[in-house]
C-alpha cells in the first residue's frame, strides 16, 4: 500500500475522527453499514449506526476450541482479527426464498421472486475475508449457471478494508498466501496506527467508489514515516501467525493418502457437528427445501444453507454414500484443501483459522494436514494404494 | 466309428489339456442329447456324471413348496454342468432340466474318480478347471445375492 | 461493484434466466411399467412446446407439495414435443409422482448434466448395457443410434433385471428383438420356474455376445455394483476404458453446480455428469465412501 496503485491512487491520511465520518459518508450514499461489534462476548458483523459501535479498545484470543475477548491497553478500533461471523452471511445468506407456487384447482401457478436487495456496504473487512470473497465469487458467479441470489448482493456490496496489524491465535493466511496485506477487491483500505498518543489511518482507495468516500473524509497524502510505520504493524503482524500450513503440494498429498489412518484419528475427535462449515467463510453448500403452508394453497421453495457433515448430504436411496464421521471429515477437509482446486483453480481455504477456533474438540486443520504429509505417502502408486515395503 | 476325443477337445473346458491326458478322460465319456423340458437331474439324485453342454440351455432349479420351481441360474452353450460327482456324497443339491433340446457329453463321475487316483497329474489338470468354473459361478451367484436392482430401504 | 459472470458454455435461455424455477408441465400419460416403476409423458403446460434434451440428461421433477428429485429422461430425442420419464416409486417424492393422473401439473427443472455420447460409436460397434432402471436413460441413446442405423455397426444390448416382472418396455424389446440387426439379450436374477429365458447375471450374457470389443463403444447404466462388474468383463474381454460410458447417480438438491451435494471428489455429477467416460472416474469408483 505504499505506493500509488495503476491508476495513480496514492494513501492518504485520515484522524480516527473520520471514521465516523466514513461511516455518515457510506450511510447517506444508501449504504446500510455492517461492521463489527462486541455482542454475546465476542466480536459479530451487524448494523452500525456509528463509529461508537465499534470494539474499541477491545482483542480476541483464540486457540483450537478457545475465544475470548480482552481488554487491549489502548483505544484500538480494530485490533482484533476474525470471530464466528464471516461476511457469507449477508452475500449468501443463510436463509433465502427462490419462488413461490398457488394451487390452482389440481394445478399450480409459479411465481418468482421480487427481490428486496440490501445496498450494504462492508467495513473491517480483514485480506483473509476478501480472499474469501473472491473465493465465492469464483463459485457462484463464474460457473455455467451462476447464483441471482449471490450476484444481486455482490453488485451493490461497498467493502471497507483493514489491514491486520496482529495476527490471531489461529491465524494462517500468510501460508495461504491471502494476507494479511489486502492487495486487491476493495473499495478503500485502512491501517489503524496508534503510536505516541497519536491515532490515525493509512488509507488507500481500489476503486471510484474508495475515492468518493475518500473526498468525503479530511484527510492529506500520507508521509514516508507514516507509509513506512503502517508497513511495519503488518509485516510484524506477518510474522507472528499462530498456525503455519505448508500450502504447496498439499492437493497431491491429500489425494495420495486418502486411507491414512490420520482420518480415523479426527474422527474419533469429529463430533460431525459442522460449526466449521457454518463459520467457513468460503463454504458455499445449500439445500433446497420445498414446502406448504397449512391450507396446502401455497407453496414455497427455499434455499438453505447445508453442511457436508450431515449425515442427510450424501443420501441417495438405500442411504448415505458417507456414512461413517471418518468419510465425513475427509470430505470436508479434501474438499477445502485439494478437490477445491481441481473445481476452481484455487485453494478453497483462505487461512482464517475459524474453523480452529469455532471446533468444540479443537481440530486443527493445519495440524492435521502436517501430520499427514510427516507420515503419507508423497504421491499415489500407480494403483492407488499405499505399497507397503515391510512384506515384499 | 469315430471316438469323441475330437469333441471333447473343442470344449472350452479342456481348451489346452495335454492330448495324452484327454484320452484317458474320453474313456468315461458319452453323447448325450436331452428333450426339451427332460430332467437331466434331479435333486437327491446320485451324482454320477457331470456334463459339457455343447448345445442348448439348462436351467438349475430348485422346488419350494406354494411356490413351484425356482430358476437359479441358467446355462448354456460351453459351461459345465454339475460338480457335485466331485465330493462325497456325491449326491444333487439342485435340479437340471433342459430348458430346449440339449446336446452334452457325459463323462461319468467313478471312472474320473478312479483315473485322477491313478494318475495325479489328471486329477490335478481336472481340479484347476473346476476351480476355475466354480469360482466363476461363485463370483456370479453372489451378485445374484446382492438382489442390486432391489428396493434397498435401511 | 459490478461483476462479470464468465460462463462456460451457453444454456437455453428459458434455463439460464431462472433455473430453480420449475416449469410446468402437463401430464398427458401416466403408464404402469411393474408393480413399482411406471412411465410419465408430458407436454408443456405454457411456454416453447419442445423440450429438446440429449440421451443421458436428467431433469429436476417437482410435485406440488412434496418435493424435487432428479430423474433421467427416458423418450426419444427426436420428439422434443414429448416429454417421457420413466420413475421407480421408492420414495414420498417418486410415490406422489405415481399418483399423478392425466391433466395434472408437475415442475420440471433442465435439462442438466452430460449425455450418452451415441455418434462416437458411429462406423463401430456400439454395445448397451442396462441394469434394472438403468434401462430409463439407456432408452433415449438405443432410439438415437436406431434413427441412424447405417452409420452403426452391430448394435447389442444386454439388459439384466430382478424378476421377469421387473422388465421394463417389454413391448418395445419384443420390438427391438424381432429385428434382424439388432442383438438383445435379457436375463433375470431370479425367475419362476414358467420362465423360458436366462436367469443369471448380466455378466453371464457376455459369452453370447457378438461385438467387437476392441474398438466398440459401451455404454452402461444400473446400481454401482452392477457396473463395477460390467465394465471389469468389458475390460477383460478388450475394451478399453476410454470407450467405456457410464452413469453415475449422486444425491442432487439444485442440479446446476452450487449447492454441492452431487460432489465424488473433484466433480460435480450434475454439471460433468451423470454420463463419464470411464477413465475419467475410474480412481473414483473403488474408493469407499468418497
Amino acid at each position: 500500500m505504499s505506493e500509488a496503485d495503476q491508476k495513480g491512487r496514492t494513501p492518504a491520511v485520515f484522524e480516527a475522527e473520520g471514521l465516523q465520518t466514513l461511516v455518515e459518508t457510506l450511510a447517506r450514499k444508501g449504504y446500510q453499514v455492517i461492521g463489527p461489534m462486541v455482542r454475546d462476548k465476542a466480536i459479530i458483523y451487524a448494523e452500525l449506526e456509528s463509529d461508537r459501535d465499534l470494539p474499541a479498545g477491545w482483542t480476541d484470543v483464540q486457540d483450537g476450541g478457545t475465544y475470548r475477548l480482552e481488554k487491549r491497553q489502548d483505544e484500538a478500533l480494530f485490533g482484533y482479527v476474525v470471530g464466528p461471523h464471516s461476511w457469507k452471511q449477508f452475500l449468501h445468506p443463510p436463509k433465502a426464498r427462490l419462488c413461490q407456487a398457488k394451487r390452482k384447482g389440481d394445478c399450480f401457478e409459479p411465481r418468482g421472486e421480487d427481490r428486496e436487495i440490501p445496498k450494504q456496504a462492508f467495513l473491517g473487512v480483514r485480506a483473509c475475508e476478501l480472499a474469501a470473497i473472491a473465493v465465492q465469487d469464483r463459485v457462484l458467479l463464474q460457473g455455467v449457471y451462476t447464483d441471482p441470489v449471490y450476484q444481486a448482493r455482490r453488485e451493490k456490496v461497498a467493502l471497507v478494508a483493514v489491514n491486520c496489524t496482529r495476527a490471531g491465535g489461529t491465524c494462517f493466511c500468510a501460508s495461504m498466501g491471502t494476507g494479511p496485506r489486502v492487495t486487491s477487491g476493495y473499495d478503500l483500505a485502512l491501517t489503524e496506527v496508534l503510536e505516541d498518543g497519536k491515532h490515525y489511518f493509512v488509507t488507500q482507495a481500489g476503486t471510484e467508489l474508495g475515492e468518493e468516500i475518500l473526498n468525503e473524509i479530511p484527510h492529506r497524502e500520507a508521509g514516508e514515516k507514516e507509509k513506512q510505520t503502517a508497513e511495519g504493524l503488518v509485516a510484524k503482524a506477518s510474522g507472528e501467525m499462530g498456525r503455519t500450513l505448508e500450502a504447496e503440494g498439499v492437493h497431491d498429498l491429500l489425494m495420495a493418502n486418502l486411507e491414512h489412518k490420520r482420518w480415523d484419528e479426527a474422527a474419533r475427535r469429529c463430533l460431525t457437528c459442522g460449526n466449521c462449515t457454518l463459520v467457513c467463510p468460503t463454504c458455499f453448500c445449500t439445500t433446497v427445501e420445498d414446502s406448504t403452508d397449512l391450507t396446502g394453497e401455497q407453496a414455497e421453495r427455499w434455499r438453505r444453507w447445508d453442511s457436508c457433515f450431515t449425515l442427510d448430504f450424501s443420501y441417495i436411496h438405500g442411504g448415505s454414500v458417507r456414512p461413517s464421521g471418518r468419510a465425513r471429515y475427509r470430505q470436508w477437509m479434501t474438499h477445502k484443501l485439494a478437490t477445491w482446486h481441481d473445481q476452481f483453480g484455487t485453494s478453497g481455504c483462505v487461512g482464517c483459522g475459524r474453523c480452529i477456533t469455532w471446533c468444540p474438540v479443537g481440530i486443527d486443520i493445519t495440524e492435521e494436514a502436517r501430520a499427514i504429509r510427516e507420515t503419507g505417502v508423497s504421491q499415489a502408486a500407480p494403483s492407488g494404494k499405499e505399497i507397503s515395503r515391510a512384506n515384499p | 466309428m469315430q471316438t469323441l476325443e475330437p469333441i471333447l477337445a473343442e470344449h472350452p473346458f479342456f481348451k489346452n489339456l495335454d492330448p495324452k491326458i484327454l484320452q484317458v478322460i474320453t474313456g468315461c465319456a458319452t453323447n448325450v442329447v436331452f428333450k426339451a423340458g427332460e430332467f437331466i437331474f434331479r435333486e437327491e439324485g446320485d451324482a454320477q456324471e457331470f456334463y459339457l453342454i455343447r448345445k442348448g440351455q439348462v436351467a438349475l432349479e430348485i422346488y419350494a413348496p406354494g411356490r413351484g420351481p425356482i430358476t437359479l441360474q441358467t446355462l448354456h452353450d460351453g459351461n459345465i454342468l454339475g460338480w457335485s460327482w466331485l465330493v462325497p456324497p456325491y449326491q444333487w443339491h439342485f435340479d437340471a432340466r433342459a430348458v430346449e433340446e440339449t446336446r452334452a457329453i457325459a463323462l461319468n463321475g467313478r471312472c474320473l474318480r478312479t483315473k485322477c487316483e491313478e494318475c495325479h497329474e489328471l486329477g490335478y489338470e481336472l481340479m484347476k478347471r473346476f476351480a476355475f468354473v466354480v469360482t466363476q459361478r461363485i463370483e456370479a451367484l453372489t451378485l445374484q445375492l446382492l438382489d442390486i436392482y432391489g428396493d434397498h430401504r435401511s | 461493484m459490478a461483476t462479470t459472470a464468465v460462463k462456460e458454455k451457453s444454456i437455453p435461455p428459458v434455463l439460464a434466466s431462472e433455473p430453480m424455477h420449475p416449469r410446468p408441465f402437463k401430464v398427458l400419460k401416466n403408464q404402469p411399467e411393474t408393480h413399482d416403476t411406471f412411465t410419465l409423458e408430458l407436454e408443456p403446460a405454457e411456454g416453447p412446446r419442445e423440450f429438446r434434451f440429449a440421451p443421458g440428461q436428467f431433469n429436476m421433477l417437482y410435485v406440488y407439495g412434496f418435493g424435487e428429485v432428479p430423474i433421467s429422461i427416458s423418450g426419444n430425442p427426436a420428439e422434443p414435443g414429448i416429454l417421457v420419464h420413466t420413475v421407480r416409486g421408492v420414495g414420498s417424492v417418486t410415490r406422489a409422482l405415481e399418483r399423478l393422473k392425466r391433466g395434472e401439473l408437475v415442475g420440471v427443472r433442465g435439462p442438466f448434466g452430460t449425455s450418452w455420447p451415441v455418434k462416437e460409436a458411429q462406423g463401430n460397434d456400439l454395445v448397451i448395457v442396462a441394469g434394472g432402471i438403468g434401462l430409463a436413460p439407456l432408452r433415449p441413446a438405443m432410439v438415437q443410434a436406431l434413427a441412424e442405423r447405417d452409420k452403426y455397426g452391430k448394435i447389442v444390448l444386454l439388459y439384466g433385471a430382478r424378476t421377469p416382472d421387473d422388465l421394463l418396455f417389454v413391448r418395445e424389446l419384443e420390438q427391438w428383438r424381432s429385428r434382424l440387426d439388432l442383438e438383445i439379450l435379457v436375463t433375470v436374477d431370479r425367475a419362476l420356474g414358467a420362465w423360458r429365458g436366462n436367469v443369471g447375471v448380466v455378466t453371464t450374457l457376455f459369452p453370447r455376445a457378438s461385438y467387437d470389443p476392441f474398438h466398440a463403444l459401451a455404454l452402461v447404466c444400473g446400481p454401482e455394483v452392477m457396473m463395477r462388474f460390467v465394465i471389469l468383463e468389458l475390460q477383460k474381454r478388450g475394451t478399453p476404458p476410454e470407450r467405456i460410458y457410464l452413469s453415475m447417480e449422486r444425491n442432487m438438491k439444485c442440479g446446476i453446480g452450487l449447492c454441492g451435494h452431487c460432489q465424488i471428489g473433484p466433480t460435480f455429477v450434475c454439471k460433468e455428469g451423470p454420463v463419464y467416460r470411464f477413465n475419467r472416474v475410474k480412481d473414483l469408483f473403488g474408493k469407499r465412501e468418497l
